[in-house]
């Protein structure tokens, strides 16, 4: 698949983002990376002209719960609903549900094995060829894992 | 996976209309097979030269100085793929933070691993589309490490090949052939020191061939010197007779085997010649018997 791994807001580590890249291309998928601190615009903007099918969002700072659902609004109002988001870095148990229900299909923390990424990456790519609405704009109850 | 005629005819309509999404979902057409035709040339620019020399940071100068011109910039950036996986690192955006500032940049990251015998007959069309789209500089960028990534450039109108000091890989440029096609030559890291010493080497060699008058530029792309230099001489290069030649036969070459490794007898022609039943000659005469161009085959340009 086409995925765009980008990181948003003002934190400068992107260890976890440049490990998430590495190994989804070694899973066989074009990776985009963005480089650090884009804005949510930037991000949908990307995604857009990249013709990206899966966007990861790696956040470190603390400010997932404004920024990530920033994003996803940014990518329904671009028409991009069909795009299946995951986000990974730290995220506490307690903020995740909320992330969940503004279209994030999975969140990874610190600790994953990269595999999980791939398994993820797979199913999504399954359920959304069955005809499953697990884009970013679709109403879906379904989270990894 | 080529769309329905009338399908990817309402895709160009929906992207000449100026939707910047349609032109994405084009571009990915196009990278799909589809060989919509546009009649206008594209004004085009490749840009090659070893990894590490600063060739995404030196086009997101070219990017800021031709935007401030009222030019609209794309840029088509080529990465190799994993020979391993196939998939791809696509991370030239990270050196070029202009390509994300505004309505007028448009980037789109390539893996060179997709298609076989190369990206060819579809950078071409990519190249085209975005022209008709009103994107009036499109930059073709490269890692200039292979035959491969220099045939990708020759399908641009005007070749930049950049290199950097102390790295001897111009030498490595010159015995691929990159020299000879490169309309200009930027050494790159003027602030660093054996810049000077590469450039004036490059200039040397450049000396050696009768006729040749190009003068290679010593520019800093991190501190903004010499750029509009370089610009003013990409914008004011006159048609080169002899490197036109020499792009066509890159052209014609990649193109030749992009139609070989697509064919739909590559698998069955390999395997005859596995089991001795089918010599290279053979193979040849019985793969040009079975060549489907396709129409006018205008679209492989």
């Amino acid at each position: 698949m086409r995925v765009v791994v980008a990181k948003p807001g003002l934190d400068g580590h992107d260890r976890g983002a440049k490990v998430v890249s590495r190994a989804l291309r070694d899973g066989g998928h074009d990776v985009i990376y963005t480089g650090l601190r884009k804005s949510p615009d930037e991000i949908v903007r990307i995604v857009s002209d990249e013709d990206a099918q899966v966007l990861g969002l790696s956040t470190l700072s603390g400010a997932h719960g404004s920024l990530i659902p920033i994003i996803c609004n940014g990518l329904r109002e671009s028409g991009l609903d069909d795009v299946i988001v995951f986000a990974g870095g730290i995220i506490p148990q307690r903020d995740r549900s909320s992330l969940f229900n503004s279209g994030v299909r999975a969140i990874f923390g610190p600790g994953t094995p990269t595999s999980s990424l791939l398994k993820f990456l797979d199913e999504a790519a399954a359920r959304q060829s069955s005809g499953e609405p697990i884009g970013v704009g679709m109403d879906s109850g379904w989270h990894w894992p | 996976m080529a769309l329905a005629l009338n399908d990817i005819t309402d895709a160009v309509d929906a992207a000449l209309s100026g939707s910047r999404r349609e032109l994405a979902k084009l571009l990915t057409s196009i990278e799909n097979g589809a060989e919509p035709e546009f009649e206008k040339e594209a004004w085009t620019l490749g840009v090659t030269g070893p990894p590490g020399v600063g060739k995404s940071t030196l086009i997101g100068r070219l990017i800021e100085t031709w935007v401030a011109r009222g030019e609209r910039v794309a840029v088509l950036a080529v990465d190799p793929s994993s020979p391993l996986s196939g998939g791809s690192l696509l991370a030239d955006r990270i050196r070029m933070p202009q390509a994300d500032s505004g309505d007028s940049v448009f980037v789109r990251s390539l893996a060179s691993g997709k298609f076989p015998g190369g990206l060819i007959p579809q950078i071409g069309i990519m190249c085209k589309a975005l022209s008709a789209c009103g994107w009036t500089r499109v930059i073709i960028e490269t890692v200039g490490s292979g035959q491969s990534e220099i045939r990708v450039v020759a399908f641009a109108e005007r070749i930049l090949l950049v290199d950097g000091p102390d790295r001897g890989d111009i030498i490595q440029a010159e015995k691929a052939g990159i020299l000879e096609i490169a309309d200009s030559i930027a050494i790159n890291k003027s602030d660093l020191p054996g810049s000077e010493n590469a450039a004036k080497a490059v200039q040397s060699s450049l000396d050696f061939g009768k006729g040749d008058s190009r003068e290679v530029h010593l520019v800093s792309a991190m501190n903004n010197h010499g750029i509009e230099d370089l610009i003013t001489e990409i914008e004011e290069l006159e048609p080169n007779s002899r490197r036109a030649n020499l792009r066509n036969r890159e052209r014609l070459a990649v193109s030749w085997e992009s139609l070989i490794f697509s064919n739909s007898e590559i698998e069955s022609v390999l395997k005859k010649m596995g089991d001795g039943s089918l010599t290279v000659n053979d193979a040849i005469r019985h793969m040009v018997s079975s060549i489907d161009l396709g129409g006018t085959g205008d679209g492989r340009n």
